[in-house]
């Protein structure tokens, strides 16, 4: 298969980046659409040319180092993955595909395609964590959790903290990251001790970091890898309400 | 040799660690406020242990090569983590999971470690639960548990096919609860390229801020290596992209001995290889062997409908299936241990059975269990790999069974350390899959998220006290010093070195060319002749590499290229070690099968009177040969035998 490639590109986060287009040709339908990107930057390099920067790791969708927007969609046309597990039979021959960063305020470009996202790991800081120290714990069966609570905690748990969300968020909202930290921690009896602590330090470290307001488009939903749901984050408001009542 | 010491305590088994941990010196918070130690990796080894000494109150920093802590490759591993609860009453203990972990390592691992990581194995699942890790639960709201290959009870936890994610959420979220307190401060996208020694200590590390390319230099008392294995070494690999072998081997080119090199697990679930524009491999969780039954068909003649695409393996009546594992190892099954699963493998493959293309495929099929428990069941146990699998492939395991074959996974060997988990540099630390002690020759499923959470959260912790315990006069480590200077320029020479020298191949290029010559050579069966042949090429390709590789751009920006290559430098140098170790090592044990070792029915054969040991090489310098000493393993606790799977 052969494609033409928009992609943007951007030196560092102080220059103005622009769209550059590339030809890949002979690609087999079984690629992945970042190796496509590895078969053009090693053209590229041969060429003499700055390869162009992205970011990737596991190569299996469960890192969240990857990301991209393709054709105007976070991780691209297919639904339910992350960028580095789309493959490039979801395309047609001949196609031009247009590649971008997350665009968001709160995740500023480094290079071509890659972004600064380290507001998320600011936020968990602030308090996405159960306050115990190694050691001293009760034994794991001492506390019965409910088969769907526990399951419940783990749709919420499967949270990749790729940015998806953000950057499909006209808003730049980070709310459905933070809903699903909460409520993970919340539907669990060892996390709903500091719940309202936590919900509260959280939107309020996201609001200091630039992210907007949510108004529920549920657009972060639909783009989410891992289809986690936006019911989440109306447990947090919930929760974030009374945390600010009690206050 | 003095410097190889493995301090194992005295006594009885059950008692060594009690007795150390009685024995060995603590810091006291006054001073450990004075004490910096540096830890490099976030995976569960590494955010286990800063988050834990963070909390215990040194001064912590942590380096890691991604935008994240949590991106670490922990993160990928799915299927489990072991540990002796028995919760299941199946007649678990920690003295079975400690057996079960030797045997199923070959009888090469060092048993007074194996039996302390059972010990702790425990106290894991209570510290993830306290954290919030969502284990599956039972109907009753109790932990539920699986079983893994190499075992004959079950007592792997798991939190769906996703449990390396959520115990490292776990981790990263102790870690970031100490990094907001100001114990640990965090370096994320910095990339650790030497080691600094005073004195024969181990003091500092000079890292490359990758977003920026400076060059920058820290000091401690202490350093922890953390950063997983050299499995990338293969080109392809399930390894993520970005693991690489680097900062373990700037170690051991400082002196930290490296062990057992040649103790490579190949994983036998994997999605098979599709053609060469393949950048990577991908893991099918073991777990999926506890339904899943592995075959190929009986008849050449199916084989080649099957390749031509003229008949579907649903079409293949059972009569005509060969379930090769059920029928070589009655007892174990289809849950034999990773090794052996591979080569049987690997065996039907060479004989003309694979089932695709390339002749490199063996079926993983559900068929049985999805008419035992229906498709919600298996649904509910599999069903984000089934989605992985279909996205990948373009097929639906539900209805087709999946096609899996071998692929490099993990490897065992790792730096040399002792019973208190530090190397042969004093003050230099190696935990999780960066050292060698606890796997032997093959790791079992499972065990990996164990061993590296125990060695964060209840090893070292306790054991670098020890050291640190003399280092309490020892004011903050300088880096205005000449060992620092000296370093540094290392590393700038390293990468100007790089830079000059422009030549035609891409390091991507030149690391396939190094993946292909260790897949053919060192992979999955190895011979005196093929280990032989892959030193005299790997040397060939370094070569290349030097004189042809071309390097974009420059050090002063966001290079990624750049990272690619001074992490192949280093895989091109290991490659050779891990041949020149197998070479060494004349017996097969474990994933190390030389095929002049062998039983009549084709399983490995160990050589327990001449090669009981760990092999650990030292540096002797560029061009250089190293040299190859021993520790003497000997099992009290244990007796040893040939691995029997079959009763």
């Amino acid at each position: 298969m052969n494609f033409k490639l928009k992609i943007w590109r951007q030196p560092d986060a102080k220059s103005k980046g622009r769209f550059e287009t590339y030809e890949v040709t002979d690609i087999s339908a079984d690629t992945s659409f970042l190796e496509m990107l590895d078969i053009l930057n090693n053209k590229l390099i041969h060429e003499g040319k700055d390869p162009v920067a992205f970011d990737h790791d596991c190569r299996e969708g469960i890192c969240g180092m990857c990301s991209l927007h393709i054709n105007g969609e976070a991780h691209g046309p297919d639904t339910e993955i992350t960028t580095c597990q789309l493959h490039m039979r979801k395309f047609h021959d001949g196609d031009t595909i247009t590649i971008e960063p997350w665009r968001s305020a709160a995740f500023p470009v480094i290079k071509d395609l890659v972004v600064e996202r380290s507001a998320f790991d600011k936020i968990l800081q602030a308090g996405g964590f159960i306050s115990v120290n190694t050691g001293g714990v009760p034994d794991g069966n001492t506390i019965p959790i409910s088969h769907d609570d526990a399951e419940e905690s783990m749709d919420a748990a499967a949270c990749i903290g790729c940015g998806a969300c953000v950057a499909t968020c006209k808003n730049g909202s980070a709310m459905l990251f933070v809903a699903a930290r909460v409520s993970s921690l919340a539907k669990l009896p060892q996390g709903k001790v500091e719940t309202l602590r936590r919900a509260n330090a959280m939107i309020s470290k996201m609001d200091e970091l630039g992210f907007g307001n949510c108004t529920n488009t549920r657009a972060c939903e639909a783009e989410c890898p891992k289809a986690i749901s936006i019911s989440h984050i109306a447990r947090l408001n919930r929760k974030f309400l009374i945390s600010r009542f009690k206050n | 040799m003095t410097k190889i010491e493995s301090h194992i305590p005295q006594g009885p088994i059950t008692d060594k660690w009690s007795k150390h941990k009685a024995e060995i010196k603590v810091v006291s918070p006054a001073n450990k406020r004075k004490l910096d130690i540096i830890v490099v990796g976030t995976g569960l080894g590494g955010a286990s242990a800063a988050a834990t000494l963070g909390e215990l109150g040194y001064n912590v920093k942590i380096f890691c090569i991604s935008d994240s802590p949590r991106r670490a490759h922990s993160i990928a591993a799915q299927g489990g983590i072991n540990a002796a609860k028995n919760y299941q009453n199946d007649n678990d203990s920690v003295f079975r999971l400690f057996y079960d972990t030797v045997k199923g390592g070959d009888y090469r691992a060092r048993e007074a470690n194996v039996y302390r990581l059972a010990e702790v194995s425990n106290n894991i699942i209570d510290q993830c639960v306290a954290q919030g890790v969502p284990f599956a639960r039972d109907y009753g709201g109790l932990l539920a548990n699986r079983s893994f290959g190499g075992a004959q009870v079950s007592r792997t936890f798991y939190a769906r096919g996703q449990t390396g994610q959520q115990l490292l959420l776990g981790a990263y979220a102790a870690l970031n609860r100490q990094i907001a307190k100001g114990s640990v401060k965090s370096y994320p996208r910095h990339e650790m390229l030497n080691l600094v020694m005073v004195d024969g200590k181990a003091r500092g590390i000079i890292a490359r801020n990758l977003v920026t390319g400076e060059i920058e230099r820290y000091g401690a008392h202490a350093v922890v290596i953390a950063t997983g294995g050299y499995g990338n070494v293969f080109f392809l690999s399930t390894n993520a992209m970005n693991s690489n072998g680097s900062a373990a081997w700037q170690c051991y080119k400082k002196g930290a001995m490296f062990a057992n090199p040649c103790f490579t697990q190949i994983h036998p679930t994997c999605i098979p290889v599709h053609g060469d524009q393949q950048s990577k491999l991908t893991l099918m969780s073991e777990s999926l062997r506890n339904d899943g039954r592995i075959w190929v068909p009986k008849k050449k003649e199916d084989v080649e409908k099957l390749r031509a695409k003229l008949k579907k393996a649903s079409e293949i009546p059972e009569e005509d299936r060969d379930y090769y594992l059920e029928r070589r190892y009655p007892a174990f099954g289809n849950l034999v241990p990773r090794d052996v699963a591979s080569r049987a493998a690997k065996e039907r493959c060479d004989a003309g059975f694979g089932v695709n293309e390339t002749g490199l495929a063996v079926f993983l099929d559900f068929k049985t269990a999805i008419e035992r428990l229906g498709k919600n069941v298996i649904k509910d146990r599999y069903g984000n790999l089934f989605q992985m699998y279909e996205k990948i492939t373009d097929v639906n395991p539900y209805e087709e069974p999946m096609m899996i074959y071998p692929a490099v996974h993990y490897t065992m060997g790792g730096i040399w350390v002792d019973y208190n988990l530090m190397t042969t540099i004093p003050g230099l630390y190696a935990i999780g899959e960066a050292n060698f002690s606890d796997h032997g020759a093959n790791r079992l499923g499972a065990s990996a998220l164990m061993q590296g959470l125990a060695d964060g959260y209840f090893v070292l912790p306790y054991t670098i006290g020890d050291y640190l315990s003399h280092e309490i006069q020892t004011p903050k480590i300088k880096t205005d010093t000449p060992e620092f200077d000296a370093a540094e320029k290392e590393v700038r020479d390293r990468i100007a070195k790089l830079f000059s020298i422009n030549g035609k191949q891409t390091v991507d290029e030149l690391h396939k060319k190094l993946g292909h010559i260790m897949w053919e050579n060192v992979g999955m069966a190895r011979s005196k002749e093929s280990l032989e042949k892959a030193i005299v090429e790997i040397r060939k390709v370094r070569e290349e590499f030097w004189k042809d590789v071309k390097v974009p751009g420059k050090n002063e920006e966001f290079n990624q290229e750049l990272e690619k290559a001074l992490r192949l430098a280093d895989f091109l140098e290991e490659g050779e070690l891990m041949a020149r170790d197998g070479l060494q090592r004349n017996e097969s044990c474990g994933g190390h099968f030389r095929i002049e070792y062998q039983t009549p029915d084709g399983e490995a054969q160990r050589d327990d009177e001449n090669f009981a040991f760990v092999a650990i090489w030292e540096y002797q310098g560029e061009g250089k040969e190293p040299v190859m000493h021993k520790e003497p393993l000997t099992f009290e606790a244990i007796k040893v035998a040939q691995r029997n799977y079959k009763d």
